[in-house]
């Protein structure tokens, strides 16, 4: 769609468009470079980092020794917090993208007493903010007996109204009521027509809920940070966080060079899934938004 | 109709999918549903009950009503939080939702190279957690080997000081505004693409000018839509926790225990072990969220309805 009472041929066109696209390549920078410097950063030795440009190469390319030195510090607890962070974040996005869609159906296809009431409660909970819970979770999960465990982060985590609410508009458009009336005819059970029939036809919403809630759990910091204390069962923003606050202090430069490459690390796998399924995001980042 | 007499085991059949159907979506919701009040609906108002009652030293555990709503009303700490969220959303917001719908009208205009490398490589920095963001910003503003001040440095200019009182909000609204400005940018560039085509050639018509076409026809018809990134955006920012305690490494005597209140309710409940205190502190900050949330509503609906 070209911008109104302007034509592709047009000079005042080609001026505009040049100067739009160098406005872009301004925010572009913007964007590309904390991750350049991280990346940067992360080739550089310990004192490359104070002596050379922070936006260049240092004088050693010294990135197999950081990444030895992030996996080897502290008894190589670097690789337990990634592999948490994927345990977590894995389960946590299939749990929540089930939970989320089975719920979704039965709002979508069903009818049944107190349908409005409930989904009226559960979108008015995607406006609470996640923070105000967080202590009340803690005390929660303490009596639970779960504090310190993964299902301390895991289960909460799976509440996810907003998936529900992603996948209910999903489910409305992609699976026709006709096709399931034809199913209960042919004498289908109704868990048949779900898992045969429906569930084909959003798969598509399925994966980018789970995508959504992989990211979210990868990213998520506040939740884990409170109801997980032991070193062993963090995931890795909270880990690599703790080790940037001794580095902050009188923990040593040493930490510089591990904190920097470590991070590099821990935003490799989101930004591949990122980049690798793009349709899954923005579909479901925009889903929710434009219709309200 | 005449088919069903014809096979005589549907009618029987027929009875029994009706239960099925009537008992099925209790099945389908069940799982949500009992996390959901675990999770969610129990912490609620047990943080509401909290709130209620105060731990002494003497008496163990006793009711004291409002009183812990009372103490948060009057506390200098609570308000220099709020105060300051509100200097930092004042900001942040404007700058981080003017600038994504700049960004977005540019992609929509479709008068630029590249457009998808741009909606991509903007979006970017949202894959990036909220520590990491934190920590690599950190290091960038950093006094002792960041960049910027390799550049003054090198120029022989006075080293930016980022960490001092009034500069940390900015220093910290811009790791925030890094994070999510392609976020809403996607947002609008996809409400944006939404409006027909029609609407365009019916501007050329009458004549209107680039400009005028943006802000009468674009910009009314994506309303809901900056309503709903208003809302959200600020549901983040008063929720304002991450950046601030990662950044308090660096500058421990500017972030202080209770420089966000949801520092301070972290603090009050983790560092204190006042946990009723801390739930009081936290639901006030959550009925703002929902007062707000609520207002905006409220005044949107109202200017549709004019």
């Amino acid at each position: 769609m070209a911008i109104v009472g302007k034509t592709s041929s047009s000079r005042s066109f080609r001026v505009s468009r040049n100067m739009l696209t160098a406005l872009m390549v301004l925010f572009i920078l913007y964007s590309f470079a904390p991750i350049v410097y991280v990346l940067l950063s992360s080739t550089k030795s310990n004192a490359d980092l104070f002596t050379t440009f922070g936006f260049w190469f240092g004088n050693s390319f010294a990135l197999w020794d950081n990444l030895q030195l992030v996996f080897a510090y502290q008894n190589s607890i670097f690789s337990t917090w990634l592999w948490n962070s994927f345990v977590y974040s894995t389960t946590i996005a299939v749990g929540a993208a089930l939970l989320s869609t089975w719920a979704a159906y039965a709002f979508s296809k069903y009818e049944f007493r107190g349908k409005k009431a409930i989904f009226a409660t559960v979108l008015g909970a995607v406006m609470i903010p996640q923070t105000a819970l967080v202590v009340p979770l803690f005390l929660l999960v303490t009596s639970m007996g779960l504090v310190n465990t993964p299902w301390a982060f895991i289960l909460p985590s799976m509440v996810s109204p907003f998936g529900v609410y992603l996948m209910k508009s999903y489910i409305d458009e992609s699976v026709p009521s006709e096709l399931i009336d034809a199913a209960r005819v042919d004498g289908a059970s109704e868990f048949r027509i779900f898992w045969s029939i429906a569930f084909r036809l959003m798969a598509p919403g399925f994966s980018t809920v789970v995508l959504l809630n992989f990211v979210w759990s990868w990213n998520n910091y506040f939740l884990p940070l409170v109801v997980l204390s032991s070193s062993n069962t963090l995931p890795v923003t909270v880990g690599l966080a703790q080790w940037y606050k001794l580095g902050g202090g009188a923990g040593g430069a040493i930490l510089y060079s591990i904190v920097l490459t470590g991070a590099v690390v821990s935003i490799v796998p989101v930004v591949i899934l990122f980049l690798f399924m793009q349709r899954y995001w923005l579909g479901g980042l925009t889903t929710g938004s434009v219709k309200a | 109709m005449t088919d069903i007499s014809a096979r005589p085991l549907r009618p029987a059949r027929r009875r029994s999918s009706k239960w099925a159907q009537k008992l099925a979506p209790y099945f389908f919701l069940a799982p949500f549903l009992a996390l959901f009040i675990v999770f969610l609906v129990v912490p609620l108002f047990y943080a509401l009950q909290l709130s209620f009652f105060r731990e002494t030293m003497v008496g163990g555990i006793r009711f004291v009503g409002l009183d812990n709503y009372g103490k948060a009303l009057t506390d200098q700490k609570f308000w220099d939080g709020v105060l300051l969220l509100l200097r930092y959303g004042l900001f942040q917001l404007p700058v981080m939702l003017g600038a994504a719908l700049l960004l977005a009208l540019i992609l929509d205009s479709g008068m630029l190279w590249a457009r998808a490398f741009f909606r991509l490589g903007l979006f970017l920095p949202y894959a990036v957690p909220t520590v990491i963001a934190a920590l690599i910003w950190g290091y960038l503003y950093g006094p002792s080997f960041g960049p910027m001040t390799q550049v003054a440095d090198y120029f022989g200019l006075p080293r930016p000081d980022l960490f001092n009182a009034q500069t940390m909000l900015y220093a910290i609204a811009n790791i925030s505004i890094w994070e999510h400005v392609g976020y809403f940018m996607i947002i609008y560039f996809a409400a944006l693409q939404a409006i027909p085509a029609d609407f365009e050639e019916a501007a050329v018509v009458s004549g209107a000018r680039a400009w005028q076409y943006v802000i009468y026809v674009k910009l009314p018809l994506i309303r809901g839509t900056i309503l709903v990134t208003v809302i959200f955006a600020t549901i983040g920012a008063l929720q304002l926790f991450a950046e601030p305690y990662l950044l308090e490494a660096l500058a421990p005597a500017v972030i202080t225990s209770s420089y966000t209140p949801n520092i301070y309710a972290y603090n009050l409940a983790f560092v204190n072990q006042d946990y009723n205190y801390s739930a009081a502190i936290s639901f006030v900050l959550g009925a703002v969220v929902a007062v707000v949330s609520y207002v905006f509503q409220l005044v949107s609906t109202r200017r549709e309805g004019k």
